[in-house]
């Protein structure tokens, strides 16, 4: 074994050992943006294509690196998105734009007992 | 090392950081956007740094130096451009109650990736015969871990969108098929790291593929909390092992915090099903998509039908109500509704709190989703622990679509859920169930629940009877 791979092993055993501490205190309320703030991490084996690409050079390995490339970047771009557009749902409070016109179309539904309801 | 090799490990280890307290500003919906915009910058960070290694012809892990030709570019760019904006579009595009299977795409797309760097590496090291034990043994791992996830996690996609049963499909002979590719797929590693070989490693592709659709197809509808999480732990892995095969740290870093998530999720979800993740694996046992067992039940007669009204006007005159959202609330699309109601009734003064079951929903913390999507504030999003002992001073507890969660039974030793985690309803003054019919719930079992003098059932889907509710409640406080 080389004085790399003891390493790297070692890095691999704390990195696990400090996910499994930050990750144990997040709350279930925040278990799907949590979930999916972790597939977007996994996207950083776009890293691995760049690396991968930086020493290819025969048509096989072009194919290859082309769909590597291409299911991390969808890995880690649209991971990212998802989960912000996730956690910009949650609020403190509900989302009233203006109290007066919700009140106004909850007394507007209770008027005509359907309108409201939909 | 260089100046710019230096630089880099030095950006990775920034990159790392942030990654760990992105994560650790999770721990409060206050933070957590912030924590995942940090993690975001970390990302970028590390991938303009690889970049800029490989461009400026750096050295790589094994001594070597970077050489990128123009097709080499030309692959990389076109790849990382089709790949971003087909993420970004689904990533718009998705509804909330669709989330389980985005999730699932992304750990098969990253599982996937994760693979394809090891064989990659694999094939250029063995064309110029230089394979060693100690980096054929992490490449066969990410091969073999990263194609299971890639097959799996599409199967599991498949199976939440509906284009796949969610029934659980066993077939003549699926098990020893399963064991087949298992023996095939170990066997052809083993054979590999002995003698390395290119058709080897092509065996090893297709019977790890093989085993991933046949671990999935046989676990039900029901169980896909469990299956998602674990998927998203074998990416996690495959993607260090894809770290290790190129002499990466920031994938062995990244790749072992999304593992370490993965399992704890895995373990939290097995946990409050009452069942071991070997078990869920083996399968053949969850189908719980419907639930829709009519007939049986708890002797028809023992139960009080209550109606929209008769409900209404409990809620109406409570101070406190707790609404009990269970999977039925999720498989019906009937979270607006809930939220609509909640509202209503916070408007009127009365105290609303959600009782989450680490289970409700299709993946980990989905029904927390699916409810500020309806605009319901997190604060009235309580899990299990805390909401538990509220349950004793509520007025009423409004249960749509949960069951087997909510019954007592589980106090109890011996039946199916003895000892599953619950949430106390049934200490409550007032109990409505909102269900279609008196049918089982996933364990097969006889809710208690409802045949309690407490309880009063409304007979009506998830959607139609909150609608019901909400009309009926306008009518009486307009």
């Amino acid at each position: 074994m080389s004085s790399e791979l003891l390493s790297n092993l070692g890095l691999f055993v704390l990195a696990v050992l400090v996910g499994f501490e930050v990750i144990s205190k997040i709350p279930a309320t925040l278990h799907t943006p949590m979930m999916s703030g972790a597939n977007a991490i996994h996207g950083v084996v776009v890293v691995g294509a760049v690396i991968v690409a930086g020493l290819a050079d025969d048509p096989f390995a072009y194919f290859l690196t082309f769909v590597a490339a291409a299911f991390a970047a969808m890995n880690v771009v649209g991971g990212y998105v998802v989960t912000d557009r996730m956690l910009g749902m949650f609020k403190a409070r509900p989302a009233r734009p203006a109290p007066a016109a919700a009140d106004a179309s909850s007394s507007a539904g209770s008027a005509t007992t359907e309108g409201g309801a939909r | 090392m260089s100046g710019l090799e230096v630089a880099v490990r030095l950006i990775y280890l920034v990159a790392a950081v942030c990654f760990v307290l992105g994560l650790h500003l999770m721990r409060s919906p206050a933070t957590a956007r912030r924590g995942n915009w940090l993690s975001a910058a970390g990302m970028t960070a590390a991938i303009v740094a690889t970049v800029a290694l490989v461009a400026a012809g750096g050295q790589t892990s094994e001594g070597g130096t970077y050489s990128v030709t123009g097709w080499g570019w030309g692959m990389l760019l076109s790849g990382l451009a089709v790949g971003s904006f087909a993420g970004l579009y689904t990533a718009r595009a998705v509804q909330m109650t669709a989330m389980p299977q985005l999730v699932s795409i992304f750990n098969a797309v990253g599982g996937g990736a994760a693979a394809l760097v090891g064989i990659i590496d694999f094939v250029r090291l063995s064309g110029e015969g230089a394979v060693t034990a100690g980096f054929s043994v992490p490449v066969v791992l990410d091969v073999i871990i990263g194609s299971v996830t890639f097959s799996g996690s599409l199967i599991a996609a498949g199976k939440l969108q509906g284009w796949v049963s969610g029934a659980p499909i066993t077939f003549k002979g699926s098990r020893a098929l399963n064991i087949a590719a298992a023996v095939v797929a170990l066997g052809g590693a083993a054979w590999l790291v002995a003698a390395p070989s290119g058709w080897l490693l092509v065996a090893v592709v297709i019977a790890s593929l093989g085993f991933g659709i046949l671990m999935v197809l046989p676990i039900g509808g029901a169980d896909m909390p469990v299956v998602i999480s674990l998927l998203n732990a074998f990416t996690g892995l495959a993607v260090a092992m894809a770290g290790f095969v190129i002499g990466n740290q920031i994938l062995i870093i990244a790749g072992a915090l999304v593992g370490a998530s993965g399992t704890i999720l895995t373990k939290l979800m097995a946990d409050a099903m009452n069942r071991s993740v070997i078990a869920i694996m083996i399968g053949g046992f969850g189908t719980g998509d419907t639930a829709s067992d009519a007939g049986a039940g708890v002797a028809g007669a023992d139960v009080r039908k209550v109606d929209a009204d008769d409900v209404a006007i409990q809620l109406a005159y409570a101070t406190k109500v707790i609404i009990v959202p269970g999977y039925g609330l999720a498989a019906a699309q009937a979270q607006r509704e809930c939220g609509e109601l909640g509202a209503l009734l916070t408007e009127r003064g009365i105290t609303v709190l959600y009782a989450i079951h680490p289970v409700a929903g299709r993946m980990p913390g989905h029904m927390n989703v699916l409810l500020a999507e309806a605009d319901v504030p997190y604060t009235q999003l309580l899990e299990m622990d805390e909401v538990n002992p509220e349950f004793a001073t509520c007025d009423v507890a409004l249960v749509v679509g949960a069951n087997d969660v909510t019954n007592p039974a589980a106090r109890r030793p011996g039946n199916a859920i003895s000892g599953m985690p619950i949430l106390d309803v049934d200490q409550a003054r007032s109990v409505i169930v909102i269900k279609r019919s008196l049918g089982h719930g996933y364990a097969g079992l006889d809710n208690e629940l409802y045949g309690q003098p407490q309880t009063g059932m409304l007979f009506a889907d998830a959607k139609k009877g909150l609608r019901e509710i909400l009309a009926a409640v306008k009518t009486l406080v307009g």
